[in-house]
């Protein structure tokens, strides 16, 4: 039986339909030279972060993970049946050239369970269509995404980048990388999430890494900011149905870099805002920047605790709220760096790292991977 | 005066055993409704005189006078109520249209209080203003849809002109006229010490107050008094004024009475003329006239002021905003029917106009919804009592607040409504000198930045208690808010879910 016929006025209001605070695990591993990983070393990582989870939602982002598609999308999409998968494939053909359907690979585990059917699309915009819209074909995709979440009632798009993919679902983290065989794919980063919601909404749609194109955002904590953040990122076209902290993220991520071209740093100025007495303190130019940026994007300011990890092409993105309210460390080992809402993550995926570092409330530690090597 | 067919509305009781007769009652009235008769040592009044101001009560040295409602009524009728009957017998004594003042007294539906503000519990820290930094700057003005860069690819930081304020409020217009010179005095120095700005009003700006044109914004109304060149380059923005909440749709009447040396000067008209300002601006006769006023007063200070343009808050409110921030202007000001007022129309003030509750929160919406809420500013105003009002009017939308209401309550206004006869016992709205030093402007200024910086604490409390630390993340954020009581229409158009929802 599929969750949407489950469905009864006494079963309890899924993800979207209200709104669930959450405290969670987040943790990243990344390889500046393009070396790829199997996704074992993330799984271990939040193992000892259990504590952290209650077993209501995990995930991971490995990105690198389809070198023989790398020029397609590849949307990952959950369905409640087979009849929404027939709705949903007839608009994706009219809208994208599919050049391989399939399920996800899983493997049934006692711990994961009421999985909803997984697909996997590698696809391509028609060429004719976009210059029919006069967008670009990321502008595109992000539209057809859009459209999917909030028309097709039972089909959820949570994966739509290039040569990148999520993978997430109901339960503990460590069991959900078992689940879909992370073991068997190859990434030079990957972002990993446990969640700790205050509800039951047991729709695996809402669990984290949350993803627009190759944007994927992994996030623990709670923000204050979250409806005047949304009402703000609501002009701009996204429509955030599942009302959680992290798609909203993920929407801001995507309007500021993509559509507003802001640099990564530039972006972590607007989120987490430097106190403008801080401004006030800083050389001219700087001071210019930081002052309009704040001054054009207030409304895109996030408060309340929260430690990101931001997912793109070629790097990573870690970030904490401005006042530092939630836990984040980096370490490093050779080529490697490593991300974590613990230390004890970080030694269990390379036990002699080193430079364990804090860092600062709304200071950006971004990793890029060497030109060429990915 | 003939007979008159009531009894008087308020009455004075005068504990007499108390009373030493040292007639600081008779000095205060102005109303003239204490008197001594030295032949028999007693103090008399006049009730029908009184208008409830509570001047002599607060005076009194030996606390011997109250002031009290009559309990001579007419017989009870809850259709034809004692205000209704009164204001017939008024107008068919005078033939007149009823005058009344301050804002609508009459019990519509207050929003502010029936919208509950959320805290932090567990799953998100509340933070300590005490311990934690917790901003409340402002800017208003317009922002940019589009970033550029230059050759280098660095940003190109100009902004269209703003306003910087400390915290979001401002005090709202009124006129040196309507208003005294120590009362504008008292808002001037009070603005500039707290980092905020103040309004001209209608009436011009005193040549004594230009030093504090950085917190000063300066109007531009329908009878364009007082405006000139330096009048518009002395403030920090230029307020075009359409409506005003307490009289939608009208303009105003300053009496000659009222228009001597001081105020003749400042609004360049002659002596003991009155002061009309016509219900339209009559060069603004659609939304296209409205930003060719808005171009030609930037054109006059070469683009270097914001220019707000205040409307009242009347039914098609969203429409009308949106065409507002589509015609140029930087800053909408929303006037709210509670709005206060130094004279109107007792029947324009009591049931024309929108609360500013439901006409902020459907503005907000509607710019949102259009994609255009960055290209302007919004200013809600029209009866925000409390730290706890701003902090729900930002939450449903407002980037800044008017206060003027709470504003005179600081410098001693008791709410008497007769700002219109220009005998205001307590030095505000009123010309005559004698009472105008009543109002010290040392003393006025000093309790308005005590109010304000008492606000700004409870603000920052009230943020802090949601886990906000600063003022924009609260801007639109109505999950903050809850209804209580309200029905779902009510509830949609405040964009609000009910408390346990």
């Amino acid at each position: 039986m599929n969750p949407s016929e489950q469905r009864t006025s006494r079963t309890p209001p899924r993800e979207g339909e209200i709104r669930i605070p959450s405290g969670c695990a987040i943790a990243a591993v990344i390889s500046k030279s393009g070396e790829r990983m199997s996704g074992n070393d993330i799984i271990k990582a939040m193992r000892p972060m259990r504590e952290r989870s209650n077993g209501l939602g995990g995930g991971f982002a490995g990105y690198g993970i389809y070198p023989e598609y790398r020029d397609f999308f590849a949307l990952h999409i959950f369905y409640d049946n087979d009849q929404i998968r027939t709705e949903c494939e007839i608009y994706l053909r009219s809208a994208l050239e599919i050049v391989r359907s399939e399920t996800i690979p899983t493997r049934k585990l006692p711990a994961i369970t009421d999985e909803p059917l997984i697909w996997r699309y590698f696809v391509t915009p028609l060429r004719s269509v976009l210059a029919s819209m006069q967008v670009d074909e990321n502008e595109f995709v992000a539209r057809v995404v859009m459209r999917i979440n909030t028309r097709f009632d039972g089909a959820y798009v949570f994966s739509s980048g290039k040569n990148m993919g999520v993978f997430k679902a109901v339960g503990y983290p460590e069991d959900i990388g078992v689940f879909y065989r992370l073991e068997e794919y190859q990434a030079y980063s990957w972002t990993a999430h446990g969640r700790y919601p205050t509800n039951t909404p047991g729709w695996w749609g809402g669990a984290h890494p949350f993803a627009l194109l190759d944007r994927t955002v992994v996030h623990n904590g709670e923000i204050s900011s979250y409806d005047a953040n949304r009402r703000f990122i609501e002009m701009f076209g996204y429509r955030c149905t599942l009302q959680t902290d992290t798609e909203v993220i993920a929407y801001i991520a995507d309007y500021l870099i993509r559509k507003q071209g802001l640099t990564l740093k530039e972006t972590a100025s607007v989120i987490a805002a430097p106190f403008w007495s801080a401004i006030e303190r800083k050389p001219e130019t700087e001071r210019r920047e930081l002052k309009y940026l704040r001054t054009v994007f207030s409304g895109l300011l996030i408060t309340g605790p929260f430690s990101i990890i931001l997912g793109f092409t070629g790097g990573l993105m870690a970030l904490n709220d401005r006042l530092k309210l939630r836990s984040m460390v980096t370490g490093e080992k050779k080529d490697r760096v490593y991300i974590a809402s613990e230390e004890a993550a970080i030694r269990a995926m390379e036990p002699d790292a080193e430079n364990i570092y804090a860092p600062a409330g709304g200071e950006p530690v971004i990793i890029t991977v060497q030109k060429g090597a990915f | 005066m003939g007979v008159q067919w009531v009894y008087p509305e308020f009455e004075v009781i005068r504990n007499d055993t108390r009373c030493t007769r040292c007639q600081v009652c008779v000095r205060q009235c102005a109303n003239e409704v204490h008197r001594y008769e030295k032949e028999f040592n007693i103090m008399l009044s006049d009730e029908s005189r009184c208008v409830n101001c509570q001047r002599c009560v607060s005076l009194c040295p030996t606390r011997a006078l109250k002031i009290v409602k009559s309990n001579c009524e007419l017989r009870e009728n809850a259709n034809w109520n004692q205000d209704t009957v009164r204001e017939i017998y008024r107008q068919a004594e005078s033939g007149g249209v009823l005058l009344s003042s301050m804002g609508n007294p009459k019990p519509y539906p207050v929003y502010w209080d029936k919208i509950l503000i959320n805290a932090s519990q567990v799953t998100n820290p509340s933070i300590d203003p005490l311990r934690e930094p917790m901003e409340t700057k402002v800017f208003l003005g317009k922002k940019p849809s589009r970033l550029e860069r230059d050759e280098n690819g660095r940003l190109k930081c100009e902004l269209a002109p703003r306003i910087e304020l400390s915290m979001p409020v401002m005090f709202s217009a009124m006129s040196y006229g309507s208003i005294s010179y120590n009362a504008h005095l008292s808002l001037a120095r009070a603005a500039s010490e707290l980092g905020i700005c103040y309004n001209t009003g209608e009436g011009g700006l005193h040549q004594d107050f230009y030093p504090y044109g950085a917190n000063t914004i300066v109007q531009v109304a329908s009878g364009r008094f007082g405006v000139h060149k330096n009048y518009l380059e002395a403030g920090a923005a230029i307020e075009i004024k359409m409506g005003q909440g307490a009289k939608p749709g009208i303009g105003g009447h300053l009496p000659g009475t009222k228009v001597g040396p001081d105020v003749s000067r400042t609004r360049m008209i002659p002596e003991g003329s009155d002061a009309i300002s016509p219900a339209p601006h009559h060069d603004i006769y659609s939304i296209e006239d409205l930003r060719q006023l808005v171009y030609s007063l930037k054109e006059a200070t070469e683009y270097r002021k914001p220019v707000i343009v205040k409307v009242a808050a009347v039914h098609n409110i969203a429409a009308i905003a949106s065409g507002i921030a589509r015609s140029g202007a930087d800053i909408i000001a929303i006037d709210g029917f509670r709005g206060g007022t130094g004279a109107a129309p007792t029947r324009i003030r009591d049931s024309v106009g929108i609360p500013i509750e439901l006409a902020l929160a459907a503005v907000d919406q509607r710019l949102r919804d259009e994609g255009i809420r960055n290209h302007v500013s919004l200013i809600a105003g029209g009866s925000i009592r409390s730290s706890s009002d701003i902090v729900k009017a930002i939450a449903l939308g407002a980037d800044a607040c008017y206060i003027a209401t709470a504003a005179v309550l600081a410098l001693g206004c008791h709410l008497c409504r007769t700002c219109q006869s220009g005998k205001c016992n307590w030095g505000i709205a009123t010309q005559r000198s004698d009472l105008v030093k009543r109002l010290n402007p040392d003393t006025g200024a000093r309790r308005l930045v005590n109010l304000i910086t008492a606000w700004n604490r409870e603000i920052k409390e009230l943020m802090g208690g949601m886990g906000i630390h600063s003022i924009e993340a609260l801007r639109g954020n109505r999950l903050m808010l809850r209804g209580i009581g309200l029905n779902s229409r009510e509830l949609s158009v405040l964009g609000i879910a009910h408390a346990g929802e």
